[in-house]
């Protein structure tokens, strides 16, 4: 297959479409295209952790099976929940064969999951593609400082991690291709107060607080991220503190250093003004 | 030559079934529907058309050596020796209520969702499906809602005849049937367009133009009817 087999996830679908629609453009331009998958299923969103709890691996190996039947061995997340979910359940298939086992016998009238597929986030692929991106940068994004913010799910379990758990630099290093000015940020890999956000948003407004706050102190103009739920809470949460700056998707910036138009249909604080006063966008 | 012998004999295959626990002889070949009539039950609930179409006579059996609970209209699918029967009067489900004129889809994140949280509980085990009377991809088409594609719902649930077998099965406790009801209704409403010849029929029968040919119908002989309702021309689709 040409390109890379690309599960999306719900929210890519809804609240995080600002996201699909910039990492494909910029994977598009970079020549290797994400393709959905025919089939595919909610990952779940979070991944059960109870050692007997065998229902909520399913949906994920649902989605390994689609990629299986696909003749495909390897499937691609922008997601970063999506990611940890469907990475962990398979994994989990691959170590335990008797949980493997058990899979495939309630999956009774489907073909079984032999264990071959590989769970990848996109950036662990833009980490292998260093320099076609400085290649494709049209405009760097000189003027622009900004925190990148990793939060739990790309780094925690530590066997999943795409990453140094406790010192990320995957992120950095490709935010300074596109010419960015990149902080370190100490709060990076602290988490953003997740499901809070549900029915305890004072817990998720005090995470924001303390995350964003550091990040202004060291003079941000903007977060960057890929979790969609890590950016609806520090978007949305900010209106509960003095600060009020964008947070961007990765592959936003990328498709604007790219010379790529973005849609900006996700944001609660509006980054156009941001970017005109940059002159990033007109 | 056995079923020749059967023949003018007169004498009928029986088979054993068991309702709510209890057996019977019942005639081979029958439905489960005629089935427990035979054997003196008489419905006032859980029964309908007859025909497979209007979903009122869902029902869960399970047959001698099989560690699978099946599912179906009893109506549609005849008794098998050895089958253990009830018959589900009612299923309960609470439909949510909504106003189509104010369920945009554009005006919501997710409409779906927002009538009918429970759809963010499917674990995908697809018992949904397996239930399905209609063979309808019923965790398919909740997974479409879950991620907001409303036509692809719509689309997917079209044969459904609201028996709702999906959704007494979910252990997510998912109201698969109300939902993609739901969701067909904003399809129709918001996304496909509205028919001219459906307005002029409707425009038509508000005139009375039918008023006449209506009335003879009604007073028509059952036999006639019948006939009429056999002969009659039926338009291809597109």
């Amino acid at each position: 297959m040409e390109g890379h087999l690309y599960y999306p996830g719900c929210t890519l679908k809804t609240k995080a479409s600002d996201y699909e629609d910039s990492a494909m453009k910029v994977m598009d331009k970079l020549g290797e295209p994400l393709v959905e998958m025919d089939d595919w299923y909610c990952c779940g969103a979070v991944q059960s952790l109870a050692e007997d709890d065998i229902m909520h691996q399913i949906a994920p190996i649902r989605t390994m099976c689609c990629a299986q039947e696909q003749g495909e061995d390897e499937i691609v997340t922008l997601c970063d929940m999506c990611y940890n979910v469907l990475r962990q359940a398979n994994d989990r298939m691959k170590e335990r064969e008797d949980d493997l086992e058990t899979m495939n016998e309630f999956l009774d009238e489907d073909p079984d999951y032999e264990g071959g597929v590989e769970v990848y986030h996109l950036f662990h692929l833009l980490e292998d593609m260093k320099d076609e991106i400085e290649e494709a940068v049209e405009t760097p994004l000189n003027d622009l400082v900004v925190a990148p913010y990793y939060g739990c799910m790309l780094l925690r379990p530590d066997n999943v991690a795409i990453d140094e758990t406790e010192d990320p630099e995957i992120m950095e290093g490709l935010l300074e291709l596109l010419g960015l000015e990149v902080l370190e940020n100490p709060k990076r890999t602290e988490c953003c107060g997740s499901y809070h956000t549900v029915n305890r948003s004072d817990i998720v407004e005090k995470r924001v607080e303390d995350i964003v706050s550091h990040a202004v102190d060291e003079g941000a103009e903007a977060m960057v991220l890929s979790c969609p739920l890590c950016q609806f809470n520090l978007d949305y949460h900010q209106r509960a503190t003095e600060f009020e700056i964008p947070v961007f998707y990765l592959t936003e910036l990328m498709a604007l250093a790219f010379g790529l138009d973005i849609e900006v249909k996700n944001h609660k604080i509006d980054p156009r003004s941001l970017l005109k006063e940059k002159g990033i966008v007109e | 030559m056995k079923a020749e012998e059967d023949e003018s004999n007169e004498e009928v295959e029986m088979v054993e079934i068991f309702v709510m626990g209890k057996r019977y002889k019942v005639p081979k070949g029958l439905t489960i529907m005629t089935a427990l009539e035979y054997a003196g039950y008489k419905f006032t609930r859980g029964c309908g058309c007859r025909g497979g179409f209007c979903g009122a006579c869902s029902t869960v059996f399970r047959t001698k050596d099989e560690y699978k609970l099946r599912m179906d209209l009893a109506c549609q699918t005849a008794v098998e020796d050895g089958m253990f029967l009830v018959q589900l009067p009612f299923m309960p489900a609470v439909r949510e209520d909504y106003d189509v004129e104010e369920v945009d889809p554009e005006e919501h994140d997710n409409v779906l969702l927002d009538y009918y949280p429970e759809v963010a509980r499917c674990v995908s085990c697809n018992t949904c499906t397996k239930a399905c009377p209609q063979d309808i991809e019923v965790m398919d088409y909740v997974q479409a809602a879950l991620r907001g594609d409303i036509e692809r719902t719509a689309e997917l649930s079209f044969d459904c005849i609201q028996c709702g077998l999906c959704s007494i099965r979910c252990p997510a406790d998912i109201k698969h049937y109300h939902m993609a009801q739901m969701a067909r209704r904003i399809h129709a409403k918001y996304n496909q367009p509205e028919s001219d010849e459906l307005a002029e029929r409707v425009k038509e029968i508000k005139e009375g133009k039918y008023d006449e040919e209506m009335e003879k119908l009604v007073n028509m002989e059952r036999e006639i009817l019948k006939k009429r309702y056999d002969e009659r021309d039926i338009k291809e689709e597109g």
